[in-house]
């Protein structure tokens, strides 16, 4: 049994999905999915353990070896992946019964579920696999479910955000298929591993150089890199609260750690750090994007879309920690993929407890919510504390790893820059605090607290990341075991 | 119980206290109030309980958790620290009695928030005084900032919501964009961040690095109000004066100066400061800071602002013993955190209690305030004497020490400025009590004018801390010889 948890953890949620249509009465398919997302937890603790234990799993689906069949290769990296991802899904799907009721039409609701589990199942296909066609099949299985989660929404913009979304998100997934085709063509495998040993010989030949562009191009835009973020602030601020929670903690995570895979484990860093100006890329774009997402997120109505650039922000520091290449960089990078997912994510669910209240994400509708909401604010707050990366949460933790890497590489003004620009976010979160806890409640408003059943997830998340943030040995120590494996230095 | 326990629980006293006033505040304000003196005399006992195991010289200590490899929350008691938790824990009981009296009084609302907070406050700086590295230090830093800002915008109106901008604003980014760096960068350059006796950064670094990084540390330690980062400091007078008192002339702008006394003393070293002079512009932005704060305090109406900005002048006394770094004046700076502490919160009680009792805030209405209330007004001089540095009074020591360290290091031109700074004390602060006993008050020219105290829980306190002054200069001895160690280093 074991043995088999790999092809487990993705058959589970795979195949429940078409199952919840069969089911159809709503209450049965939440129940049903909720079980289906903790089971699918379990069985990537499980793999956590064993990659503990044994290092690198590899198992070869339907009993075909490598190269000809597809292989799972699961290492301390992507079990954590795995495990993020469906812990994020099991907790915001048991949050989800009371804020769906408010915010998708009833009869839509048992749709919810499936697309959502099918999602779930493509982020964790990406984390999971060897083999590169593989990474772009769930690729596009987990965007085509996410367009259908999106378009959801109710206001009616959700349409033309998820358009906006598709028709970006398919130039990416083509610009990620040119590149696995290029790479097929000269190296004859599909198989990550595999291509690695070969493509050493073929480091300088341009077909080689275009894939790795093509690549990190095409990828850039699932990471929402800055300049290519453009379909995310609209897609997270149309979106239902809880599916907007769901992407933001884990899909753009993932596409990250696809990036630092194809990076690290298929090219190796000399090739992308010596022969190509990766990390000068990466360090000019993920400054710029922290700095603009940050401003422009200042000036933001809409909390959710403040959110939302904040994300664009956040993912430049994951970027940032890459493009340092060394061990301390790439566990803040690691680091703050998880860290990130646990307060983006909380507070988008405190966004949901929000909007289920009043009605509204935007700012103006929020004033006297300290006293209306004491329990969701203080929430929110917590996570805001931990977006600016105050001491004993999470946040604290990746900034002090990416500063030491910057200053390793005596890159003094990085470090400068990566401070300065945590104040943007103290500008943004404590607009936000001050209409909650200043400004009068409009007359008549009496205290609603969000229902335990959202509140607790809320708390959940909020609460790993001020524990997470004092005990570090969990996220950093495990990020920096896989930042090595990364590097080829060995723990 | 050994040092370590003892230290232990202090540090929990006020953190449970603070956690439990919502509960035990449900049983009324008398138990609530009980309850905090209770917390108080325990904890401030137990604080004593602690010096003598200081002047043997033990170092006692222990370590919390480790939040990042090689990097716990760690405590260690010395000297310094002994004198800054002495002062903020024995003053914290004198300024309970005194907020009772004083927040009912005046009615204020919200007064379990006020006393929750009030007490972690206190945990902050106990936290700070005994932080056993910088980066326990930091930490508590910022529970210090964040704890007090309900504190200072406790009105919750328009006025205090713009005071906790600037007062929030300048402390966060002032500590994360210069003090945060320079911690970090001290980590990277030595390896460790324990506070050594002679400083850990001997040999680590050239010339050049070391004075940026005593600017970062300098100006990053907002809470020490060195000019042109003090504006924070006259914004948080909007809050109430029991918190003005306790946390403005002491426990939070003393967790500054301390912190600079502390960096200079355990991690730069005063011998390598005073072999390379790296120190020296530091003391002309002191010395500069002393005067022209004195000079704005003339300006001021507002009692006080005029206090604020006479803080503003008196902390970069404290400042200036450290950059001169010589015996004399390290310890003449330390010396003067206990001093100025009596001398100032006996002025700060005193403008509060005129405030409940004749509902005054601008100076040039206290005409004859000393013929309504003759307590206050003497025990005003007593503290303004304090504060001048004349004997009998405590303040006097902590100068003449400060004075005799800067004709140690040559630097005569701060003597002047020391001297400077007196007489523009004498002419801010003694106008108030002579104006107030040698006019009448305004509308009773000549007239017998009825005697109108605050209440006695005011001006119990008041009376004791303007004993205290005196009781200083006589026992100065005592703290000189508990202070002597931190010269040690220079022998």
């Amino acid at each position: 049994m074991s043995a088999h948890l790999p092809a487990l953890q993705i058959a589970l949620p795979l195949m429940a999905a078409p199952f919840c249509l069969l089911l159809r009465k709503r209450q049965l398919v939440l129940g049903f999915g909720i079980l289906v997302c903790w089971l699918s937890f379990a069985v990537s603790v499980g793999l956590v353990r064993q990659t503990l234990e044994v290092g690198e799993i590899v198992y070869s689906l339907g009993g075909w070896d490598a190269p000809w069949g597809i292989e799972y290769r699961i290492d301390l990296l992507n079990a954590s992946m795995l495990a993020l991802v469906s812990l994020i899904a099991a907790i915001v799907l048991t949050y989800a019964p009371a804020s769906l009721a408010r915010e998708i039409p009833e009869s839509k609701q048992y749709l919810f579920v499936p697309a959502y589990l099918l999602s779930m199942t493509g982020l964790m296909g990406i984390a999971i696999t060897g083999d590169l066609f593989n990474v772009f099949v769930f690729l596009e299985v987990s965007s085509l479910s996410s367009y259908a989660l999106i378009s959801l929404g109710r206001d009616r913009r959700a349409l033309t955000a998820t358009l906006q979304y598709l028709v970006l998100g398919t130039i990416g997934a083509t610009f990620i298929l040119i590149s696995i085709g290029l790479l097929y063509m000269m190296t004859g495998t599909l198989n990550m591993a595999d291509m690695a040993t070969r493509i050493g010989a073929m480091e300088s030949m341009r077909t080689v150089h275009a894939a790795f562009a093509f690549f990190c191009v095409g990828v850039g835009l699932k990471v929402a890199l800055f300049p290519l973020h453009v379909w995310l602030p609209n897609a997270y601020t149309y979106a239902p609260s809880v599916v907007t929670a769901f992407l933001a903690a884990t899909s753009t995570k993932v596409s990250v750690y696809v990036l630092l895979r194809f990076v690290f484990s298929v090219y190796g860093y000399e090739f992308a750090f010596s022969s190509m100006p990766l990390d000068t890329m990466l360090l000019a774009l993920s400054l710029l994007g922290i700095f603009v997402a940050s401003a422009v997120a200042i000036f933001q109505r809409n909390i959710k879309r403040m959110l939302a650039y904040s994300s664009v922000a956040q993912v430049g520091y994951m970027v940032l920690g890459i493009s340092f290449a060394s061990v301390s960089g790439l566990t803040g990078a690691i680091v703050h993929i998880f860290n990130h997912a646990l307060m983006k994510g909380g507070l988008f669910l405190a966004m949901g407890c929000i909007v289920l209240r009043i009605g509204s994400a935007r700012i103006d509708d929020m004033a006297g919510l300290g006293k209306r909401m004491p329990l969701t604010m203080f929430a929110w707050v917590l996570g805001g504390l931990s977006l600016i990366g105050v001491p004993l949460t999470v946040g604290f933790v990746s900034k002090w790893y990416l500063i030491e890497a910057a200053l390793e590489k005596d890159l003094w003004w990085v470090a400068g820059l990566a401070l300065l620009s945590s104040l943007l976010a103290v500008l943004y979160v404590w607009r936000v605090v001050e209409v909650a806890y200043f400004r009068e409640a409009p007359a008549g408003a009496q205290r609603e607290e969000a229902p335990l059943s959202m509140l607790i997830p809320t708390w959940l998340l909020i609460g790993a990341s001020v524990l997470f943030g004092i005990r570090t040995e969990w996220t950093a120590g495990i990020a920096q075991k896989a930042a090595a494996l990364l590097l080829g230095v060995g723990p | 119980m050994s040092g370590g326990d003892t230290m232990a629980l202090c540090l929990a006293l006020p953190l449970i206290g603070a956690l439990l006033t919502p509960l035990i505040a449900r049983m009324g304000e008398n138990v609530r109030e009980a309850a905090t003196f209770v917390t108080g005399g325990t904890l401030f006992a137990l604080v004593l309980s602690l010096v003598p195991g200081v002047l043997r010289g033990d170092t006692a200590g222990f370590d919390l958790v480790e939040l990042l490899p090689g990097l716990a929350i760690s405590f260690k008691l010395e000297p310094l620290g002994m004198l800054f938790a002495l002062v903020a824990s024995g003053l914290w009981i004198v300024t309970t009695a005194y907020s009772i009296g004083y927040m009912r009084g005046h009615h204020e609302k919200n007064q379990t928030r006020f006393f929750m907070c009030f007490a972690l406050a206190i945990f902050g700086a106990l936290g700070v005084a005994f932080s056993g590295n910088l980066f326990t230090l930091f930490i508590f830093y910022e529970v210090l900032t964040l704890s007090t800002y309900p504190l200072v915008t406790h009105h919750g109106d328009e006025k205090a919501r713009n005071g906790g901008r600037i007062y929030l604003g300048i402390l966060i980014s002032t500590s994360i964009a210069f003090l945060l760096l320079a911690v970090v960068w001290t980590w990277n350059l030595a390896g460790t961040l324990d506070f050594r006796a002679g400083g850990i950064l001997e040999g680590k670094a050239d010339d050049k690095t070391v004075m940026i990084l005593l600017a970062l540390f300098a100006f990053g330690t907002g809470k020490a109000a060195l000019m042109p980062f003090h504006r924070w400091l006259p914004a948080a007078m909007v809050a109430p004066t029991p918190v003005s008192a306790l946390l403005h002339a002491v426990a939070v702008v003393k967790a500054g100066v301390f912190t600079v006394m502390k960096v200079i003393l355990y991690i730069f070293g005063p011998e390598l400061l005073r072999d390379t002079g790296v120190s020296e512009w530091l003391m002309y932005v002191a010395g500069g800071t002393v005067l022209i704060a004195s000079l704005v305090a003339m300006t001021k109406d507002n009692l006080k602002a005029r206090l604020a900005y006479s803080t503003i002048s008196q902390l970069s006394y404290i400042v200036l013993g450290a950059a001169l770094a010589t015996p004399a004046a390290l310890i003449g700076g330390s010396m003067h955190i206990a001093m100025h502490a009596f001398g100032k919160i006996t002025l700060f009680f005193c403008a509060g209690a005129i405030y409940v009792a004749a509902h005054k805030t601008e100076i040039s209405t206290m005409r004859g305030i000393g013929r309504v209330m003759p307590v206050t007004t003497i025990a005003f001089m007593v503290g303004a004497i304090s504060v001048i540095g004349l004997p009998p009074m405590g303040g006097a020591w902590s100068k003449w020490l400060l004075a005799l360290g800067a004709a140690e290091a040559e630097q005569v031109v701060f003597i002047a400025v020391l001297m400077i700074s007196s007489l523009l004390n004498i002419a801010y602060l003694l106008p108030i009590p002579i104006r107030g006993f040698l006019f009448a008050p305004d509308g009773h020219e000549g007239g017998k004018v009825a005697i109108k105290e605050a209440p006695l829980f005011c001006v119990v306190p008041i009376v004791f801390t303007a004993v205290g002054c005196v009781v200083l200069f006589f026992y100065a001895d005592n703290l000189y010889s508990m202070l002597l160690p931190l010269a040690g280093g220079g022998k």
